[in-house]
């Protein structure tokens, strides 16, 4: 089965054409680069995200946060609703893990700024 | 008042960094001037990540971008006001500015570098039929309630423009628990990244309707819905063709534009294509010591690209000061109806120069010549070309000054069957 998918590595977005035997992944084209290829072989298997949101801090600011790895795309919301019921106290620094293993996916939840 | 050598006018991502490219270069009686209360801009309210790839390698979120640049701007202990808003520049680099300590100042500078950004265009809005209820909005402006306020302004959205903050903002309210029922694209493409569509839409089942506009806004003081119709070829809404989509939330996301307001008195020349400054290789307006970088003078799609441009700018300002420049050539660059525009516009020494552009349309297969009349002097292929995609052509110190007509010309070469 051939499957089309757009490569989300980088801005340049290529057209991904991706040749799928059940769940194996034969052949990737139309790739600028092989982190495309790399993409297209976890998208088939089990597409990540890099989530980004914000997390209420103790004075009424919103801290923005990031995950530091890629999670697995079925549980987004499953991490946002964590991250919703998460108050952090301030100060904070860039880097800082907020929540950790978030979801039992591994990544943590690290803070994307300073605030104090 | 206060002389100072060079200002920089805004601290988001082109001025921290053409303020330390400036530095760098040897500037060091420099102020940056900011309005905000931080450093940073609107990458601060950009939680979202995919800024750095080309800069560092590495995707970064817009405050971690930011960051960056402002560890630097505090290590080189680089001068800034905040809260400060800039009134008035005069002909001869007199900046009048307002701030709650100082009042109203007035600061003498030998060089200036705008680095105001830009502004969403509100004109989508205005030609829409129907009443003004509340509900309807920018999508910067829910950007910043959603992101720096915590407040999520409706819980079913439509969007009208597939430019980048929209589609970012389909996914984050859609990641806050609204239902954001269809992003509409007047256009038969999208104007935001590939990328963008992927992540932001089809992985939440967000709709994107091509060649689709808002025709009608309808509540009394609350938006209750809209109409939206397919247009024709001509962008005519097709009205047998009209959908009402229920919806307590109109986010436009129509495009950007240079925020030019402050630059105005300063006599310096405009391209009206990118409505920003016409600059020379070094981002030098047409006033000598006055230079303009990032999306005050064209709007771009990367980051990365702004704070390029920035370093560009803030190195010459350096070495204008410096007395190290001297405008020698005047070399204009003509495009046809295919490419836009360019920047620079216009070559005022012989230095190899990346120069960026933007097509009309979407074009395969095509060719970029830069000529000197009928002499090609530069051309590269290009699979596609796309017009929210900034595209580059580097020409050289040698090419530049291999010009005899006075005049350089960028032109697109489509195949037939395009
Ligand atoms: S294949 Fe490589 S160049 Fe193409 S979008 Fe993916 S990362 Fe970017």
């Amino acid at each position: 089965m051939i499957k089309n998918l757009t490569c989300i590595v980088c801005p340049i977005g290529c057209n991904l054409e991706v040749e799928v035997e059940g769940n194996k992944v034969k052949r990737v084209s139309g790739n600028e680069c092989k982190r495309g290829e790399l993409y297209a072989r976890s998208e088939t298997v089990q597409p990540v995200r890099t989530l980004t949101t914000t997390v209420l801090t103790d004075d009424g600011r919103l801290l923005p946060v990031r995950t530091d790895k890629p999670i697995p795309k079925n549980l987004i919301f499953e991490c946002m609703k964590e991250i919703n019921r998460k108050t952090v106290s301030l100060p904070i620094k860039i880097g800082d893990v907020i929540i950790e293993n978030i979801a039992k996916t591994g990544a943590n939840i690290i803070a994307s700024k300073n605030m104090g | 008042m206060k002389n100072v050598d060079l200002v920089v006018i805004g601290a988001g991502p082109a001025g921290m960094s053409a303020a330390i490219s400036a530095y760098n270069s040897g500037a060091k009686d420099i102020l940056i001037l900011e309005r905000d209360s931080e450093l940073g801009g609107i990458l601060q309210q950009c939680i979202h990540n995919g800024f750095g790839l080309h800069k560092f390698n590495e995707e970064l979120t817009g405050p971690e971008y930011a960051w960056r640049y402002l560890k630097k701007v505090q290590e080189l202990k680089i001068p800034y006001l905040l809260g400060t808003m800039v009134t008035e520049i005069t002909k001869d680099k007199k900046i009048i500015a307002i701030n709650p300590s100082e009042g109203i100042f007035e600061i003498q500078a030998k060089a200036i570098i705008l680095a105001m950004g830009c502004r969403e265009r509100s004109k989508g809005a205005l030609n829409i039929p129907g009443s003004r209820p509340v509900g309807v909005y920018s999508a910067g402006t829910v950007q910043k309630y959603v992101n720096l306020k915590g407040y999520l302004p409706g819980n079913e959205a439509v969007i009208l423009g597939s430019g980048d903050i929209g589609l970012i903002m389909a996914r984050r309210m859609t990641l806050e628990g609204a239902k954001v029922k269809a992003v509409c694209e007047i256009m038969p493409y999208s104007s935001g990244l590939a990328r963008n569509i992927q992540q932001c839409l089809n992985d939440f089942d967000i709709p994107l309707k091509l060649s689709h506009t808002v025709v009608e806004i309808h509540g009394k003081s609350r938006l209750t819905g809209v109409t939206i119709a397919k247009v024709d070829e001509n962008l005519k809404p097709i009205m047998d063709k009209k959908e009402y989509i229920p919806c307590d939330t109109l986010l436009l996301s129509v495009g950007l534009i240079p925020e030019n307001e402050l630059s105005k008195n300063i006599g310096i020349e405009f391209d009206s294509v990118t409505q920003g400054p016409v600059v020379d290789q070094n981002r030098q307006t047409t006033v000598p010591g006055v230079f303009a970088c990032g999306n005050v003078l064209h709007v771009h799609d990367l980051v990365d690209y702004v704070s390029d441009e920035a370093e560009i700018a803030g190195k010459a300002a350096a070495h204008y000061l410096n007395q190290k420049a001297g405008e020698t050539i005047n070399i204009p660059i003509k495009t046809d109806g295919k490419i836009r525009y360019t920047v620079p516009q216009r070559f005022t020494e012989y230095k190899n120069t990346v120069l960026y552009f933007r097509t009309a349309n979407v074009y395969s297969n095509a060719t970029i010549n830069v000529r000197d009349g009928d002499k090609i002097i530069c051309s590269k292929k290009k699979r596609k070309l796309l017009p929210a995609t900034m595209e580059t052509i580097t020409l050289t110190k040698e090419m530049i000054s291999s010009v005899n007509s006075g005049c350089m010309s960028i032109e697109l070469e489509v195949a037939e069957n395009d």
